[in-house]
């Protein structure tokens, strides 16, 4: 069913308040988007993450779902576990079939969980990965991930990163994965419907969720919305789904903003914005119109 | 809570009880709605990182004050501009 209006979300909330994430985490914001649109039963996997150290501080949790805690290299590796026992358990008829749904920051994503992921993609395992994208790791302290994007200050790149962004997009289409997308939490309708869409897929489907983070990106918490739509505006974070392979473009962005005022509201850009970084700066934009330019040619290689 | 005290191992009873913590104390300003402005449209709510926001038995949107932590999101976010970021009085 597709989610037309807030009130068809309102009322399945997954996960509790009182959690100890920051004020105006996105990373919160994007999982109970997510967990708002899923359909129950589901269980949700999460490797260790800012995800896992708000929502469980000892002796209490903010989960009102079926939860598996893992360590940071292996969710997919165990959500294949749990997605394979429960087919078992249906065929022998002693149990049914739950969804799983496996919520990873970027680091439990693009480095350390990545060969878990090839793993379970490449066997097709029935799941759901979402990735919220907070662009580093903030848990520990703010270090650099491949995630990070160019010219960002990481407490472990303190002149900002010299190399671009990993493309995991590209990387899990090229598994042969039935369904890819990109999703930001201020089009919180467009992300509804693609949760619902990647669940009634079999297969191994993934979400990549822009998550803006205050403490990281050293911004003021009231701007994590803002600063969401600014970078799907700007093009920097562009939101599309492949489908079957299939390129589709869900947000064109035909006016694009100038880059410098997404990068101009955070504080990790701060480096990248002084003159002398000027030429940082140009392959910053590069890196932006490369990726869209590369996209629009998808886009345009597969008529709807 | 149900918690038997004899156990020494770490086991959670109930789901979802970090709604039983208060994280007010988080918070410098707090948010205000506007009755007048609002038109419980639920923008604020989606858009909520607790969520501290719920509606009433009336359908009137209202702040959960012992949950929120006053980021400023709804404020922000607000189509209307009915929440207003209120100084708080210690």
């Amino acid at each position: 069913m597709q989610v037309s209006k807030l009130l068809d979300l309102y009322g399945r909330e997954g996960l509790s308040p009182g959690h100890s994430a920051c004020q105006g985490c996105g990373a919160t914001i994007a999982v109970r988007q997510v967990l708002l649109a899923a359909e129950p039963p589901y269980i949700v996997v999460s490797p260790t993450g800012c995800l896992e150290v708000i929502s469980t501080p000892y002796p209490y949790t903010a989960w009102r779902v079926p939860w598996v805690h893992v360590a940071f290299e292996n969710a997919a590796a165990v959500a294949s576990g749990i997605e394979a026992a429960l087919r078992v358990l249906e065929r022998k008829g002693l149990g049914r079939r739950h969804k799983i749904i496996v919520i990873g920051g970027d680091g439990g994503t693009f480095d350390i969980g990545l060969q878990a992921i090839s793993g379970a993609f490449e066997r097709g395992h029935d799941l759901l990965y979402v990735c919220y994208d907070n662009e580093a790791y903030m848990n520990t302290g703010i270090q650099r991930s491949a995630a990070t994007p160019i010219g960002s200050v990481t407490t472990t790149t303190p002149a900002g990163k010299r190399e671009r962004k990993k493309d995991i997009v590209s990387i899990l289409v090229s598994h042969g994965s039935p369904y890819v997308a990109t999703a930001s939490p201020h089009l919180w309708k467009d992300l509804a419907n693609k949760v619902r869409k990647a669940q009634s897929i079999e297969g191994p489907t993934f979400l990549h969720i822009v998550a803006p983070c205050p403490r990281g990106w050293y911004y003021d918490s009231s701007l994590t919305i803002k600063i969401a739509k600014l970078a799907v505006e700007t093009r920097v974070f562009p939101i599309y789904e492949v489908e079957n392979g299939k390129y589709r473009i869900n947000y064109l962005i035909s006016r694009p903003r100038p880059v410098e005022e997404y990068l101009r509201l955070q504080s990790r850009f701060a480096y990248l914005l002084r003159p002398e970084n000027a030429a940082l700066l140009e392959e910053f934009k590069r890196w932006v119109e490369e990726r869209w330019n590369q996209l629009l040619k998808l886009a345009a290689a597969f008529p709807p | 809570m149900s918690r038997r005290p004899e156990l020494l191992i770490p086991i959670v009873f109930e789901a979802g009880n970090t709604s039983l913590r208060k994280v007010a104390n988080w918070r410098s300003n707090r948010p205000v709605i506007e009755r007048r402005l609002c038109t419980n449209c639920l923008i604020c709510w989606i858009y909520c990182p607790e969520p501290a926001i719920y509606m009433d038995n009336a359908g009137n949107v209202q702040i959960d004050y012992d949950h929120c932590k006053g980021c400023g999101i709804c404020a922000e976010e607000c189509p209307r501009k009915a929440i207003k970021m209120v100084m708080e009085n210690v």
